[in-house]
């Protein structure tokens, strides 16, 4: 076992290094740019036996994944923000084409105003992109994730891209302890690539040719729906699998912390878990029963596990760090979509922390005590509420 | 009834894009004017396609004896889709787009 002092984004680079993939197309914008300079170094130092490709936006990176993934090897690539919506189009036809390229995204504002700070709005708008989704809480998760990413995307029933989303600078150019795992045992994880279909000059084909209305577009889509769907059931197989070999505890959809007898859950994704979860620490030193759902994946959506939690709390809060300018934020409108008709305990928005604005232990205090105020009361006050809007009294701290 | 589902993940197509006869696009045929044709072979280097193929020089008539050592071409209708792009190109006008149906299906 090796410990090493990593930042997310080396932690992510550590990640793919051990992955052992063969091309690297990238284009760096921050904050993702230490990811790939950093797999530059491994590849310039002989440390990492892979072709690296240099393209002239994050568009061309995607597609040199996508072509390269389909000659029959593993790829890797990262982007944020802006980069990632530059990518839109060839995401979906990496997800389409069934390619299980795995990317790790920092999460990143979209500009205007300018910001370069954390904020999930990049990731949320591609939620629809056929991409696996999953949201990590620190630089062990990062690394590890992507390995498991690999695992789970390459198995012919799934053929699922990936996202490995960390925070911007939070975890992206924070360091922390990481333990590296043994190479010999993430080769013996991952075994070799196996593609399903690949590019054979002896023997020829065309991928991704036209589809009249009548032929089996909508065939090939609900393919696609139901290895999401059973995407869900090789995540639980392969986190147990890396848990057992590696000696983690990642639970896979959604991390719970102190909800067994909570009165009130609040749903985060990333790192506003970990400041989230010391909060409920603190109160319940005060007698108040709060506790904290994490939830990883977004795509496929833990439909399942967010059902069982409702089950056991009389309120559920959703803290979304984006906004969707429809039925309130992404987490939260489908959270709540996927409660409908399977509880009736009040459902309320959290929307805080855009452009990367601090998610503070004492604005979280104030967020609980107004989620046990609405679990007493059996009804919302309103359903989306913007925390800590400048001036706003009620969420000063 | 089960539903029915490609066996591929994604479309796969193992036939060649040769299989997929274009012709059947065309509105207007080109028709070429062999006495005419001096054997340049502008059309045969504009053809998008390519559906402009080299023939053996005796297979059709020259203009003049000292072009008919010269390679000729023919088109090929399998494929030519009718954009006139050859016709608009000749310099010497040995082209002539003919409205497919009253080309009669002669080639």
């Amino acid at each position: 076992m090796m410990k090493m002092i990593l930042t997310g984004n080396e932690s992510a680079a550590w990640g793919a290094r051990l992955s052992r993939p063969k091309v690297i197309a990238a284009y760096p914008i921050t904050p993702q740019t230490s990811i790939i300079e950093t797999i530059a170094a491994f590849i310039a130092n002989g440390e990492m036996d892979a072709r690296y490709i240099r393209v002239e936006s994050e568009h061309s990176a995607m597609a040199a994944c996508i072509a390269a993934q389909n000659t029959g090897v593993r790829t890797f690539t990262a982007t944020s923000a802006h980069g990632l919506a530059l990518m839109h189009e060839v995401l979906i036809w990496a997800s389409g084409a069934r390619l299980p390229i795995v990317m790790s995204v920092v999460n990143r504002a979209m500009a205007p105003p300018w910001s370069v700070w954390t904020d999930q709005l990049d990731t949320m708008a591609e939620r629809d992109s056929g991409w696996i989704q999953l949201y990590t809480q620190n630089n062990q998760e990062v690394l590890d994730s992507i390995i498991m990413s690999y695992k789970i995307a390459e198995k012919h029933n799934i053929l699922l891209p990936s996202m490995v989303i960390e925070d911007a600078f939070i975890l992206s150019h924070t360091a922390e302890a990481v333990d590296i795992p043994d190479q010999r045992k993430v080769d013996d994880f991952l075994g070799e690539y196996e593609p399903a279909f690949k590019l054979d000059p002896e023997d020829p084909a065309g991928f991704g040719s036209l589809i009249m209305p009548e032929g089996p577009y909508m065939e090939f889509r609900y393919k696609m729906a139901l290895a999401m769907e059973d995407a869900k059931k090789e995540i639980r197989k392969v986190v147990d699998e890396y848990n057992e070999t590696f000696g983690r505890d990642y639970q896979p959809f959604i991390e719970e912390y102190r909800t067994e007898d909570a009165d009130a859950v609040l749903l985060v994704l990333g790192t506003i878990g970990s400041t989230a979860k010391d909060v409920v620490d603190r109160m319940r030193e005060k007698g108040k029963k709060v506790g904290v759902a994490r939830v990883r994946y977004f795509r496929p959506f833990p439909t399942e596990d967010i059902r069982a939690l409702a089950k056991k709390v009389d309120m559920i809060g959703v803290a979304d760090r984006s906004y969707s300018f429809g039925p309130g934020a992404d987490l939260f409108a489908e959270t709540r979509s996927v409660l409908y008709k399977h509880t009736d305990i009040p459902v309320k928005n959290y929307v805080m922390g855009l452009g990367g604005r601090d998610i503070t232990p004492a604005i979280l205090e104030k967020v609980f005590d107004d989620m046990l105020s609405v679990a007493k009361e059996g009804v919302a006050d309103k359903e989306i509420e913007w925390v800590g809007l400048h001036g706003d009294e009620r969420w000063s701290t | 009834m089960p539903i029915i589902l490609p066996e591929d993940p994604t479309p796969i197509a193992k036939v060649p894009s040769t299989e997929n006869k274009t012709g059947g696009w065309r509105t207007f045929r080109p028709v070429v004017h062999y006495e005419k044709c001096i054997r340049c072979y502008i059309c045969w280097k504009f053809c998008p396609e390519p559906a402009i193929f080299f023939a053996p020089p005796d297979k059709h008539p020259a203009p003049k004896e000292a072009l008919a050592k010269f390679d000729t071409i023919e088109i090929n209708y399998d494929y030519c889709k009718g954009c006139g792009i050859c016709a608009n190109e000749c310099p010497v006008k040995a082209i002539e787009m003919v409205f497919e149906e009253s080309a009669g299906g002669e080639e």
